[in-house]
């Protein structure tokens, strides 16, 4: 079977080519965010072609040079492109040995390729990629029966090489922010208090006599924005135009609205999945309520975009995930044919998320195609990152379950309140420009025919142990008090949060360990052996009583139920506020492409988890979100950070599943449980801070 | 108003037509093209912009330009090069202490500062320091890792 994204693309030549004597042009549509998966691409691709990494050409991921890959999201790059990278490579491989042995007047299966030499029982042809090159035609479709190596023919593939991306970034090189291009002229971009405000009117003398005499005013409806040659005078105008801007229909969101149970009162859809309600029986039923809050991407610096109009052609250097989704949004905002537009990636700020930069690069978009010849490049305020930006929504979960005799989970109720989980390809210009732009894609699309409608707010909402009858209710929110978007692990995370937690409750009332109370309903012989390791690792064994106020607590998953294995434990210390002793966290992912760079990623999800868990809440209020800088939403910091240890099992075992949110949901949990434990009272609402700690103390 | 600017930087002399208001972040990237120190918050809240002023950490983002004035400023730039890479870039390297890395370049001058003054850290120690700095990514256990790499790289070479 031929790889969706090699289908979509099936020209070879898109993803390889031998241009340069001794070296091997690859190409991939998915961004560097730093999670490193261009190498873990690179290498695959190195494994499958039979060529040493250091050989390897990455192409500039531009919509020009790379295949159309869609969105790098959901952490499953590995999956989706490495397939697509592996197939691309062996179709060229088998290529080229079949003009090799043509060439040489013997059988295919007598060659190798070994470094880029095609070699015929471990002796050099003098055939090589770069002699074939010429023989073979690279434009052609994939045949869809090129053998691919196994997984242990891989050399490459299992090796910590070192990622690619990393080496700029420590000797002040590497942002899109950085990028300086002849005559570029600097913008900042007014931003519309909601999607119904109205412009009525801006003191332009107020912004000339702050920023001079030079400034550009760009007003169309509700889209307004100041271009300036120095960026300096380009943030005093800004400042002046906010000051002066007069608005009409901008909302006032309750600061209530903050609190994730509140979205329980706001109009949604209702979607119900699963198996019948339960009969009534004497079995004992437990149920409660959990809640995350909206929590930011807090990009550490604010989104940037750069564009530039000329000739009836668009070129966009963005630093967001999405090569040519961006193309098409674009194309849709301004009315232009999407051939007419170029976009390049350059690296930003990370999140692992949906933050500010496809905004900033349609900002951008928008001002070029007004103002053409010159490059202008968007930079967004940090206060409008964190106002504007979309936030991952809140969810709120009411679970219920009911326990056999023996204390076992036999049926198991989700019900669960999210907002939309993912709004990619919505910009804010399009609410604010006028005219007829054609709509956005669905915020909530309809499931193909036939296949159950689900939602992203779904994913772990049921966890992954044998349970006799599970059934879902999802409550949509399509129109939350702000914007919402792709948070790292979109519902994945919180859902695991709630139904760990859930689980730990259980295990309780049932008077059970939590970690043999898992075992007890978990057959998959991988799982169980993420869940073992993991008690291993943090000594389970010399848990305590609960109740001292130093806590240890589990949790296990499946990425979205289907994916990589995760167990994490958490050790806490509870006084007024938790300070974490340590993290432990076991995952099988199957076949580690780059073992360290997995470990990296995990660690990284270790650390954004923790912090969600202990801090992260965003402030409501005003037009929007009343929190707007670091002091107001405070993130974790170095001397908070515990030690973690991060262990891969089945490393060599294939397929490969995405690592790079794997490991927040069990973070979550097992930090939460690890609190309840320590205190002998559970808090069921994040964060888990200092008030929420004192009114568990004073309730318990 | 506008008036000329000189001061060391890196270890070179540096000067710009500056406006009286202006932050030193600003001379950096906009006047001078020195890109190392980033723009993160603009309110000294995050240390992306963290630069050396004599050999103490600042926030650039916030510092009046004119009060570096006769003074060396040490940038990511002013650490070394990837041929010759200071220490602590090459201990980053090592143990691959980074992602997006938009925080690198505070997180590597903050940490050059600690070291001049305390060439064996704790990991404690380490952490306190750093402290002003934030990461998204959570590359934090690695940069302390990395830190302390570089300490004892330096503390050999010196012996
Ligand atoms: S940019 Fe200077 S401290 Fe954040
Ligand atoms: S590596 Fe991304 S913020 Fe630190």
């Amino acid at each position: 079977m031929i790889p969706a994204n090699l289908q979509a693309n099936p020209r070879l030549d898109r993803w390889v080519g031998f241009e340069t004597e001794g070296r091997v042009r690859v190409a991939f549509g998915k961004t560097e965010n730093g999670q490193g998966v261009q190498t873990a691409l690179a290498q695959m691709a190195a494994g499958e072609l039979g060529v040493a990494f250091s050989r390897l050409d990455i192409a500039e991921p531009a919509t020009e040079l790379v295949p159309d890959e869609g969105t790098t999201f959901g952490s499953i790059s590995i999956e989706t492109s490495g397939a697509a990278i592996r197939a691309a490579c062996a179709e060229v491989r088998a290529l080229v040995l079949a003009a090799a042995a043509a060439k040489l007047g013997c059988a295919v299966g007598e060659l190798d390729v070994l470094d880029g030499a095609v070699v015929r029982a471990g002796t050099p042809t003098g055939e090589t990629y770069w002699t074939l090159a010429g023989a073979v035609d690279l434009t052609r479709a994939p045949t869809g029966e090129a053998p691919l190596r196994g997984a242990a023919a891989l050399a490459v593939v299992g090796d910590s090489e070192p990622r690619v991306d990393l080496p700029p970034k420590l000797f002040g090189a590497a942002f899109l922010h950085d990028l300086v291009l002849p005559g570029m002229v600097h913008a900042r971009v007014l931003r519309q208090p909601g999607r119904q405000a109205r412009l009525l009117g801006l003191d332009e003398a107020a912004i000339r006599s702050a920023a001079g005499e030079e400034v550009d005013i760009v007003v169309d409806g509700a889209f307004a924005a100041v271009l300036c040659g120095r960026e300096a005078d380009a943030e005093r105008a800004i400042a002046a135009a906010a000051a002066s801007a007069r608005w009409e229909n901008a909302p006032d969101v309750a600061p209530g609205l903050s609190e994730a149970q509140t979205l329980k009162t706001l109009p949604s859809e209702v979607f119900t999945a699963g198996a019948a309600e339960p009969e009534p029986s004497n079995r004992r039923r437990h149920q409660a309520s959990y809640g995350k809050p909206y929590l930011a991407h807090g990009s550490m610096g604010p989104s940037c975009g750069v564009a530039l109009f000329e000739a009836g052609r668009l070129t966009v250097w963005t630093h967001n995930q999405a090569l040519y989704p961006l193309r098409r949004t674009i194309a849709r905002v301004l009315g232009l044919d999407p051939d007419a537009i170029e976009v390049r990636h350059v690296q930003g700020p990370g999140c692992y998320g949906h933050n500010g930069a496809d905004d900033a690069a349609v900002d951008a978009a928008t001002l070029a195609v007004r103002r053409p010849g010159r490059p202008v490049r968007v930079q967004w305020r940090r206060e409008d990152e964190f106002a504007w930006a979309p936030v991952g929504t809140a969810m709120a979960f009411d679970i219920a379950g009911e326990l056999d005799p023996s204390g076992r989970l036999v049926d198991y109720t989700a019900e669960v309140w999210t907002g939309p989980q993912t709004s990619r390809g919505h910009t804010l210009a399009e609410a604010a420009l006028p005219g007829d732009i054609p709509p956005a894609p669905p915020l909530f699309p309809p499931p193909p025919p036939g296949a159950p409608r689900f939602s992203a707010g779904l994913f772990n909402a049921l966890p992954t142990y044998d349970i006799a009858a599970t059934r879902t209710v999802e409550h949509v929110i399509a129109e939350p008090p702000v914007r919402t978007s792709s948070l790292r692990g979109v519902g994945g995370p919180p859902n695991i949060f709630a139904s760990e937690g859930f689980v730990d409750e259980l295990a309780e009332i049932a008077g059970q360990d939590p970690l043999a109370y898992r075992l007890a309903m978990l057959s998959d012989p991988r799982g169980r052996a993420v869940l073992e390791r993991v008690g291993q690792m943090s000594d389970w064994p010399r848990r305590w009583e609960t109740g001292t106020g130093r806590g240890l607590g589990i949790s296990y998953d499946r990425h979205r139920s289907h994916g990589a294995r995760c167990a994490v434990a958490a050790e806490v210390d509870v006084d007024a506020q938790v300070r974490l002793v340590k993290l432990w966290c076991a995952v099988d992912g199957g076949l580690i492409v780059n073992p360290d760079g997995a470990k990296n990623q995990l660690e990284g999800g270790v650390v954004m988890a923790a912090s969600w868990t202990l801090k992260e809440q965003v402030k409501l209020g005003g037009p929007g979100i009343a929190s707007t800088t670091w002091d107001d939403y405070p993130i974790l910091r170095f001397s908070e950070v515990p030690p973690i240890e991060v262990e891969l099992l089945n490393a060599r075992e294939a397929p490969a599943y995405g690592l790079g949110e794997i490991s927040q949901g069990g973070t979550m949990a097992a930090i939460a449980n690890a609190v309840a434990h320590a205190l002998g009272a559970r808090i069921r609402e994040l964060p888990l801070t200092r008030d929420k700690i004192a009114a568990a103390l004073l309730a318990g | 108003m506008r008036r000329n600017l000189s001061f060391t930087l890196n270890g070179a002399p540096a000067s710009a037509e500056v406006e009286g208001e202006a932050t030193l972040l600003t001379v950096l990237r906009a006047d001078l093209g020195v890109f190392g120190a980033r723009f993160g918050c603009g309110l000294g809240q995050c240390g992306a912009c963290a630069v050396l002023v004599d050999g103490r950490v600042e926030a650039a983002c916030t510092l009046s330009a004119a009060s570096v004035e006769g003074r060396a400023v040490t940038t990511v730039e002013g650490l070394g090069t990837p041929e010759q890479p200071h220490p602590l870039q090459a201990a980053f390297l090592e143990l691959q202490a980074g992602q997006c890395g938009y925080c690198l370049s505070g997180i590597l001058v903050g940490a050059k500062a600690l070291l001049d003054a305390n060439p064996a850290p704790s990991r404690t120690e380490i952490a306190q320091a750093l402290d002003w700095h934030l990461c998204r990514c959570g590359v934090h256990n690695r940069i302390l890792d990395a830190v302390a790499l570089a300490a004892r790289r330096m503390r050999e070479a010196a012996a």
